[in-house]
């Protein structure tokens, strides 16, 4: 009988594994990011980007210049040319130049800390809010966004992407209210649509591995323990069957 | 049949008679270790005692090297858990390692009183082992709720609102009970302060107590085994339980076996999946605590989530938090509500199989239900389970009364 | 019956699971101890400091910290450096023969780069008390100006080498520097090429 039990519970466990507990947020669904975080080419890429576009509004204020250097395979001479703006020494961290009493002044809020962006909210939501900006004459910044309405991040992106409209029609039911349909195009970029996916793939995979520089180093290490485990298990497994070949059932 | 013999005899010289002749090492060292008998037959159940104190040494020793680096200052803790992952040498190990260890004790204990409850190891006489053990539980669910502040994150700052606001609804008394245990008129810095201290020394102080009297007392009465049946009833010429094999180096090497396949899972957490789905680490909880902003779906961590749900199936603030309060105590009564003429689940009638599988089955929705949101049809299931979940128990003398039960054999048997 | 344990199998087998459990348990130790060690942040403040020394005056002091430690500059006037030969029979260790206390291209007389700029690290080598500059001569008949420690009463010279009879017992630290431009100290790291 504890064999019933014991099914039901593993029955129950799996359905609770299979649950997600993360929520997805508005009510339209997400492109997956797709992005390979053991893809150095692409983390550097993603790197530069975030420099060049993030890093003047949004702080990664627990990121050192030289962590991204030896994660991304990169000399600390090409981190200082390239990415170091506002710092000095590599053992610094990214701070913006923006000023926090400005910023509440010009967008209502503080642009968040990047650091752990990429832990709390997903790389599937960033890579789609990256892409979500569309006209809104009534927004002081020009923009909304499909993922966090109301949003008072400009569409920083703008020169290379271009500027689309978002399309809404009638919901079936009175309750539903609009239903997003699809973005038109309204201008032209400097990038193709797969061009700029893969400029915010890169970028959301950079601020993945600043969320967490020591995931290849954990899962790497991750194989050796359980080897190691493995080969004790096996000693423990024949020590035991030795010893109780003293007990008669 | 060759048993291998206690191989600490009493020291005849040098420094270990000079000890024993002060401190009862050797005498210790049999009558609890070499010398104590347990049942033969353990099966795969009887690993989770074992397994607990593995995950408490863990906990212990991650614990201290935490607090080496942490800061428990409400404008430097969350920045300080990211210093240890990011600054410390070796500090995310240490992180992954109690983050993953805390979700692991409350498996291995929830595992361990279901053992309890399959074998009727709460029975005459261990009812005061029982009882130590759930002591031991309450003070878990306390050390964990106060630890899960200490990250100062969106869920830590939020969770611990939602559950100190729940004393409030006591009547009289509760909301000077809410400020007592705040120690401010919100959750503050203050509040993150004497939650440190708890959880440091407080609680693990009393954890450690209640640790080694849990073992004293079932060492009194002896260990249980799966067929419920008391092994010192039927004793050999040397008054060595007939069933009984020595604990080392019997069970030691069998419970060697089991640490390591626990390693095995530990670390493949640890070192692969610490988020868990978001289940082991929040989500949520990577962003700082913002006292203007609640997050859309509050939640507590998954081992509490059984209970809140309970909480939440009542539309009362205070008969909600008595539901729950009472759900936690209601298994301290085991040994009483449990009338059955035999203990383990091998020889009862389909009756208790029947209650112990709704049980579980009630028990684990539940605590799936506590992670939804709370929309109406959520609700009625719980509302559902909770009666399951207190029938299993109110009903107990009852049905154990009128089960039909298999007779109990002789000695020990081992099963498939 | 007969007693049929292998113990040889039995021991070997013992003896392996502990020698691997053993293995297992040192291995584990070494993230835990080696997380002790100065961390990303610790090194960060640490690093070398940059000191302008260009408005120092002939006979003037600055104190400067550098990873959390008192430091003192002085240039040292034609007087003082005159003043290091008397000292030579009241000094315990007049060479700089401990080489702990100071790097090796920095044990000529003056005890420094150049013999104008005398980089010490105030901490009393007794118990670590931070000296007090007392440039004065006398009134004892041996004191020719130096660094005076209040607290146990231990004598330093213009170089900061110890008097014999005092409880320091060694000359005060030198710390690792190098001249970034004649008038730019850079503490913390050793000249470029130096031993």
């Amino acid at each position: 009988m504890g064999k019933f039990v014991k099914i039901t519970m593993c029955l129950a466990f799996a359905g609770i594994l299979s649950a997600n507990a993360f929520a997805a947020g508005s009510g339209v669904g997400l492109d997956s990011a797709r992005n390979d975080p053991d893809d150095k080419a692409s983390l550097q890429r993603g790197a530069r980007n975030f420099m060049n576009y993030c890093s003047g509004c949004h702080s990664a204020k627990y990121v050192r210049y030289n962590r991204i250097s030896s994660g991304l395979d990169l000399s600390e001479a090409q981190v200082m040319e390239n990415l170091m703006f506002n710092a000095e020494r590599s053992f610094e961290t990214i701070q913006s130049s923006m000023p926090i009493a400005d910023a509440m002044r010009w967008f209502g809020q503080a642009p968040p800390d990047m650091s752990l962006m990429a832990r709390s909210k997903g790389t599937d939501y960033i890579y789609n809010f990256l892409r979500g900006f569309y006209l809104d004459p009534d927004s002081p910044t020009g923009v909304d966004n499909l993922y966090l309405a109301g949003t008072s991040m400009p569409h920083v992106l703008w020169e290379l992407q271009g500027f689309q409209r978002a399309v809404f029609v009638e919901g079936e039911s009175k309750a539903e209210g609009e239903v997003f349909q699809g973005f038109d195009h309204a201008t032209t970029g400097t990038m193709s649509a797969d061009e700029f996916d893969v400029f915010v793939r890169d970028t959301v995979n950079f601020l993945e591995y600043i969320s967490e520089p020591i995931r290849s180093t954990r899962r790497a290490l991750g194989v050796w323990v359980l080897a190691f485990l493995a080969f004790f298990l096996v000693l423990a497994w024949l020590l035991e069957k030795e010893i109780w070949k003293d007990i008669p059932k | 049949m060759a048993r291998i013999e206690s191989e600490i005899g009493a020291p005849q010289g040098g420094l270990m008679k000079w000890i024993d002749d002060r401190f009862p090492f050797t005498k210790t060292m049999q009558k609890h270790v070499t010398e104590y008998y347990a049942s033969k037959n353990f099966n795969f159940w009887y690993v989770f005692g074992v397994l607990s104190m593995v995950v408490l040494v863990i906990q212990f020793a991650s614990g201290i090297f935490l607090t080496m680096n942490y800061k428990p200052d409400a404008a430097q803790a969350f920045a300080s858990v990211e210093y240890i992952m990011r600054d410390v040498e070796w500090g995310w190990l240490i992180r992954y390692m109690h983050s993953t260890g805390a979700s692991f004790f409350f498996i291995v204990v929830f595992l361990h009183m279901f053992r309890a409850m399959l074998y009727g190891s709460y029975r005459a006489p261990r009812e005061l082992v029982w009882i130590i053990g759930m002591m031991i539980f309450f003070v878990l669910m306390a050390e964990a709720f106060a630890g899960y502040l200490l990250p100062w994150g969106q869920m830590s700052y939020w969770g611990a609102q939602v559950i100190i606001s729940l004393f409030g609804a006591i009547p009289f008394i509760g909301e000077a009970l809410v400020e007592i245990i705040r120690g401010d008129y919100s959750i503050s810095d203050i509040t993150l302060n004497r939650f440190f201290a708890l959880h440091v020394i407080v609680l693990p102080l009393a954890l450690i107590v209640l640790v080694f009297v849990h073992i004293v007392a079932l060492h009194e009465v002896g260990s249980s085994n799966p067929d419920g049946i008391e092994i010192k009833d039927k004793k050999g010429p040397d008054g060595i339980p007939l069933d009984g094999v020595a604990f080392h180096p019997y069970h030691t090497a069998k419970d060697l076996v089991a640490i390591v396949i626990f390693l095995m899972l530990f670390s493949a957490v640890m070192f692969f999946a610490p988020d868990m789905g978001g289940y082991f680490l929040e989500y949520a909880n990577f962003e700082p605590a913002n006292i203007t902003s609640t997050p859309e779906h509050i939640a507590p961590v998954w081992y509490f989530t059984p209970f809140y749900a309970m909480l939440r199936a009542v539309p009362n603030k205070l008969w909600g938090a008595v539901l729950m309060a009472a759900a936690v105590m209601l298994p301290v009564f085991l040994p009483w509500l449990d009338r059955s003429r035999v203990s383990s689940i091998r020889y009862r009638g389909w009756i208790y199989k029947l209650a112990l599988t709704l049980f579980v089955i009630s028990f684990i929705s539940l605590g799936w239900l506590g992670v939804q949101p709370a929309e109406e049809i959520y609700v009625l299931w719980a509302r559902i389970f909770a009666v399951v979940y207190f029938a299993f128990f109110l009903l107990m003398p009852y049905y154990t009364t009128i089960d039909k039960t298999k007779p109990v054999p002789d000695r020990v048997v081992y099963h498939g | 019956m007969t007693d049929d344990v292998d113990h040889k199998r039995r021991h070997f087998l013992a003896v392996a699971t502990a020698v691997t459990g053993g293995a297992g348990i040192a291995m584990v130790a070494i993230p835990f101890l080696a997380s002790l060690k100065p961390s990303a942040r610790a090194q960060a403040l640490g690093a070398p400091v940059e000191v302008p020394i260009g408005s120092l005056e002939p006979g003037e002091m600055i104190r400067v910290i550098w990873r959390g430690r008192l430091v003192f500059i002085l240039r040292r006037d034609e007087e003082m450096l005159a003043r290091l030969k008397k000292t030579s029979d009241f000094l315990r260790d007049p060479n700089s023969e401990v080489i702990e206390q100071q790097p090796a291209y920095v044990t000529n007389e003056y005890r420094s780069v150049k013999p104008e700029y005398l980089v010490l690290e105030g901490s009393c080598t007794h118990l670590g008390c931070a000296p007090i500059a007392q440039f004065e001569v006398g009134p004892a008949e041996d004191w020719f100006g130096g660094f005076y420690c209040p607290c146990h009463g231990s004598r330093f010279d213009f170089a900061g080498r110890v008097y014999k009879g005092v409880p320091a017992p060694t000359n005060l630290r030198v710390p690792p520097h190098r001249f970034l431009q004649d008038n730019v100290i850079l503490l913390g790291v050793d000249p470029s090429g130096a031993a």
